[in-house]
């Protein structure tokens, strides 16, 4: 097991960055996962790690030490794929030992390996099949079991959950969770789906185009985003952004949506935001659950306003409400027996206590 | 537009059901159709196949004047001869080693072109195609210029090396292997392409799980390349073996069987017998001995291929 450091990694394709200067520290034991969207240089980074792609400049470390011209089969590393790459002919125990066989293990010990792995991973019974008699959610554990028996420094996963209907994917990312909590591998796990990277990671590390936009914890990025990007990517559905300016108004400061809608700013966000240009353009970055039914005893700072519903949505346990603010589409999230209907009229409450002030232009959470 | 042609024939078909409903019902099985589907063909695989193979049966069994009936006489003759011996054993030679090195190196020039990224490949994939699409009975005479033991430009080219006149296709062993360089020149091409087909099947991912296992690039060849293209590789052979062993024009153009008959394979030797000999019964029962050989070799290679067919 090791700890695994990227310094100013850069990957090129011609003239294209896939890979804008990356730096990042992943400690031993830790469970990281990259996410963001399609051609965001995820995948891109991870392979840089196995050592499936070259770097174009900078620096990778695993365990302490540099692996840039190191080949994949001396980093000492563990992949799983997508696509599962299980050699067809082989047969899941040896589809599993085929690394330790390269590596002239004693046939003992590779067998008490594979046993142990497959007892882990619950494929005793699968041991002599191929692949093509597998599962998909089979499959996936005899890579995870091809990756387990090696016990490599560090495990890498490359959307292992993507080819897997809903509800196998998250069986599965119990299992992943599972097996790390019980082998404890330093992990580097690849996804475009941000709640698999809030349920599994130790530290969320955001990307988009080529460069981190935020790590921290799965809480740190829900409570506390960086940027627009971060804000509006982790969280479903989507946090609402809603153009608004400060304006100061008989000593207090509020936040003016529309021209009939404006908020006196609860005094903790009142004193953060009072230095702030009153001529900026602002936007307002509040999630849909903070965006709620009113009812008769408010908590200081929550605010209600009325408006008319154009589309909900019953998902059983709470409704998602639709509705416009000065044609800002706006997502709330409220009790499915408060009485949300399509096109009828509702008095909504905001939580100004978790709402996020973002300068329109750069993006920047204030 | 569909719909109502569909329509109208089940009108049709409703109507008509009464009068002859049985020849209607064995029109309307989808089998029926498919094998009416099928019979030009059938057809024509009967009157240039099955029909010539039955004819060569029993034109074996007669004698040289094709008068008299001689049972098994023309294949008794054979076994005594020395000569038939040793083209069955110059059959078995040239078809096996032109085999192996056409698979060979058509693996290997493969793996080349399979590396050459994007419109490179498909520029040397055309080259590379070149002598297969030639007409063999053409480039064969091309070869024969090549050999030529006194003006040839291989003899001339050697001889800067201090290497003396190479008989090519004066020499039992030279003429050999003359004739099996044409043959794997032709041939190879036929290999690259289909193993060229076979290795762009192989996922990359595959590869890639391999390198991280710690497979160095013999072992990823041997452990993934080579099994992924088993059933590729074992219809090659065997389609290759089959043509190969029924060889005719470049053996008949360069040595026409010499020296002294060393060269021949069944068909240039039946050709001899039966055409040029005038003894056709001979000449036939020549010819049938390859269907036994090949059969054998069929079936060893097919079984291989349906009992794989089922894991990949």
């Amino acid at each position: 097991m090791a700890d695994v450091s990227l310094r100013k990694v850069i990957k090129r394709y011609d003239d294209v960055e896939a890979v804008r200067g990356i730096d990042l520290d992943i400690a031993d034991h830790e469970f990281i996962v990259l996410v963001g969207p399609s051609g965001c240089g995820k995948s891109t980074t991870l392979r840089m790690i196995a050592g499936l792609e070259d770097i174009s400049d900078g620096d990778i470390m695993i365990g302490g030490d540099v692996v840039n011209d190191v080949p994949p089969k001396d980093r000492d590393i563990a992949m799983v794929f997508q696509n599962y790459a299980l050699y067809p002919h082989m047969t899941v125990a040896e589809n599993m030992s085929f690394g330790l066989r390269l590596k002239h293990y004693p046939k003992a010990e590779i067998k008490a390996r594979v046993t142990e792995a497959a007892r882990l991973l619950d494929i005793t019974d699968l041991i002599d099949r191929k692949p093509k008699q597998l599962s998909g959610g089979q499959r996936q554990r005899v890579a995870m079991g091809r990756a387990i028996v090696r016990n490599p420094k560090v495990f890498l996963f490359d959307e292992p959950l993507s080819n897997l209907d809903a509800k196998l994917r998250v069986q599965m990312r119990i299992e992943i969770k599972k097996v790390h909590q019980k082998v404890r591998t330093t992990t580097v796990y690849v996804t475009h789906d941000q709640v698999e990277a809030m349920t599994l990671a130790d530290r969320v590390v955001v990307m988009n185009k080529g460069r981190i936009e935020q790590i921290g914890t799965p809480n740190e990025l829900y409570h506390k985003p960086a940027t627009r990007f971060v804000a509006g990517f982790i969280g479903s559905p989507a946090m609402n952004f809603i153009p608004c300016r400060l304006e100061d108004a008989a000593g207090t400061l509020r936040i003016r949506l529309t021209d009939r809608i404006a908020f006196a700013l609860p005094p903790a966000r009142a004193a953060r935001y009072n230095a702030l240009p009153r001529s900026d353009k602002l936007l307002l970055g509040i999630r849909p659950e903070h965006l709620t039914e009113s009812h008769a005893h408010l908590d200081p700072g929550v605010e209600t306003f009325d408006t008319v519903l154009d589309v909900t949505e019953p998902m059983g346990m709470e409704t998602l409400v639709y509705f416009g603010l000065d044609g800002t589409p706006v997502c709330g999230r409220v009790n499915p027996n408060a009485g949300a209907k399509d096109g009828a009229p509702m008095r909504l409450a905001m939580d100004l206590n978790n709402m996020h002030l973002l300068n329109e232009e750069t993006g920047v959470v204030l | 537009m569909a719909d109502v042609v569909v329509e109208r024939g089940r009108v049709a078909r409703a109507t008509g059901a009464r009068k002859g409903s049985g020849l209607r019902n064995a029109l309307g099985r989808k089998s029926t159709v498919a094998f009416f589907l099928t019979l030009p063909l059938i057809l024509l695989i009967v009157l240039l196949v099955l029909y010539p193979a039955f004819y060569s049966l029993y034109l074996a069994t007669l004698n040289k004047a094709m008068t008299k009936f001689v049972g098994l006489g023309n294949f008794t003759f054979l076994f005594k001869r020395e000569t038939f011996w040793m083209v069955v054993k110059q059959s078995c030679i040239f078809a096996i080693t032109a085999v192996i090195f056409k698979a060979l190196i058509g693996f290997i020039v493969a793996h080349f072109v399979h590396n050459i990224p994007g419109k490179k490949q498909r520029k040397w994939r055309g080259m590379l195609l070149v002598p297969w699409v030639i007409p063999p009975a053409m480039s064969t005479l091309a070869w024969l210029w090549l050999f030529d033991p006194s003006y040839s430009a291989f003899n001339y080219t050697l001889s800067f090396f201090g290497v003396g006149p190479i008989p090519w296709l004066g020499e039992t062993f030279w003429a050999r292997f003359s004739v099996i360089l044409v043959n794997v020149w032709y041939g190879a091409p036929f290999f690259l392409i289909m193993y060229l087909a076979a290795l762009k099947s192989v996922p990359d991912q595959l590869y890639e799980a391999a390198a991280i296992d710690g497979a160095n690039w013999w072992q990823k060849i041997w452990y993934v390349t080579l099994p992924m293209m088993r059933n590729i590789i074992a219809i090659t052979t065997l389609f290759s073996l089959i043509v190969t062993f029924a060889n005719f024009d470049i053996v008949r153009i360069l040595t026409s069987g010499g020296p002294l008959d060393t060269t021949h394979l069944f068909a240039t030797w039946a050709f001899q017998v039966g055409i040029q000999s005038s003894d056709i019964p001979l000449g036939a029962c020549v010819s049938l001995f390859m269907v036994p050989i090949l059969a054998v070799a069929a079936i060893f290679i097919l079984r291989d291929v349906s009992k794989r067919g089922n894991e990949a």
